[in-house]
């Protein structure tokens, strides 16, 4: 086919484009996300029985915030990464702030305690299992992330693979929330954190195979 | 932000907002700038070059809606080429043919900003003799001439022809598929 012809051709398809299209397109992977996350933590896990009596607390809240705090920081790296020579630069600090923030304030909450004490704080009763639910619950999302994807053009396949993972471990993390009956700060902030990241690089080793367009 | 570059922007928003005769002429006027490009790093192959504006054309129509409108459209634009020409690159180690030009272009652009096309340049030039690597880095990649190269490595210009020329035919029979499956 001749170039000219393609480029007729082409031009006679020009509806006006939706503005924002990666956020649009997050946004919709977010809600898909969160719905099948939040069946499959019903079927599976169950709410936390004390969950009425839990979001009268002020760090249930603060769980919340913070896992939903990587749900929008991937969002914000998607919306960058998914577009071609697309760089992130101050969106970075979306991700690495909250991690800071929670290590501070667990700091301070655990400030003066006895090395006992802060153990038992950091590993709760569901470490072992903690980062691998959060792997699992955020299957979905970054199955929705893959669809996100398909009108979007990164040229910088492992960071929009760990841009969708991050992502989906927030929404994930966010949903484990009405599961998770853990307390600390310091559980938080280390298991939470790991798990979250863990969906990140996962997406980043898939980035580079499910990504190509 | 160039006379040129402010033109093209302004066809790609009107093309943005629904006018299709801007789009059509902000895609001829990108197919131009697309093949000089293209055959800039394809040694000249017209075929091959041709394949690849089509296939950034169709990306630049089909993905328009990244476009960030706040960005330059230069730089959105070649991020799309790269990518297809990367993309071809990775194609060819199972194409029947790649002419020893294609080789030698590989590294004719020195802005590769994909990671992955770097590993893929080391993993090519990782199966060759120390010294032809050497001479490929120095002449290709660093950009230094024969007598330079010569001077270096303490050889003769003539030895240092030769074994460049036989470090880009080896390269070319790995690219033709004698190499590692991906």
């Amino acid at each position: 086919m001749r170039t000219e012809d393609l480029i007729d051709a082409l031009a006679t398809q020009t509806p006006p484009t939706p503005p924002a299209l990666p956020m649009r397109r997050i946004g919709v992977a977010a809600g898909l996300g969160a719905l099948v996350a939040l069946a499959v933590l019903l079927a599976w896990l169950g709410m936390r029985p004390d969950l009425h009596l839990a979001m009268r607390t002020g760090f249930f809240w603060l769980k919340l915030a913070y896992s939903a705090s990587f749900a929008v920081a991937g969002a914000a790296l998607v919306d960058r990464y998914g577009r071609p020579g697309g760089e992130g630069r101050w969106r970075w600090a979306l991700v690495f702030g909250p991690i800071v923030l929670l290590a501070l304030i667990a700091m301070v909450a655990s400030h003066g305690e006895g090395m006992a004490r802060m153990h038992r704080d950091m590993m709760g009763h569901s470490w072992m299992f903690c980062p691998w639910r959060i792997l699992a619950l955020a299957v979905p999302s970054f199955a929705a992330s893959l669809w996100a994807f398909k009108r979007l053009a990164p040229t910088r396949l492992g960071l929009a693979g760990f841009a969708a993972g991050l992502f989906a471990g927030g929404v994930s993390a966010s949903v484990y929330c009405l599961a998770c009956d853990e307390n600390t700060a310091l559980f938080v902030v280390t298991w939470y954190t790991l798990g979250i990241l863990a969906c990140g690089g996962v997406g980043a080793l898939l980035g580079p195979r499910l990504l190509r367009w | 932000m160039s006379a040129i570059e402010a033109e093209l922007k302004e066809l790609m928003l009107r093309g943005l907002d629904g006018d299709a005769a801007a789009h059509r002429r902000l895609l001829s006027l990108l197919s131009v700038r697309l093949r000089a490009f293209f055959r800039g790093r394809l040694g000249g192959h017209a075929a091959d070059a041709e394949d690849l504006v089509q296939e950034t054309l169709m990306a630049i129509h089909t993905r328009r809606a990244t476009f960030d409108r706040a960005q330059p459209l230069e730089a959105w634009v070649y991020a799309i080429a790269r990518y297809k020409l990367i993309d071809f690159f990775r194609r060819a180690k199972v194409r029947a043919t790649v002419p020893l030009e294609a080789a030698d272009n590989v590294f004719a652009d020195s802005d590769v900003e994909s990671g992955a096309a770097k590993a893929d340049l080391d993993r090519l030039l990782g199966a060759l003799p120390q010294r032809q690597q050497d001479l490929i880095r120095a002449m290709k990649i660093e950009g230094l001439s024969v007598a330079e190269a010569a001077e270096r490595s303490g050889m003769s210009p003539s030895a240092v022809k030769v074994s460049v020329h036989r470090g880009l035919g080896a390269l070319t029979r790995r690219l033709r598929g004698g190499g590692d499956a991906h």
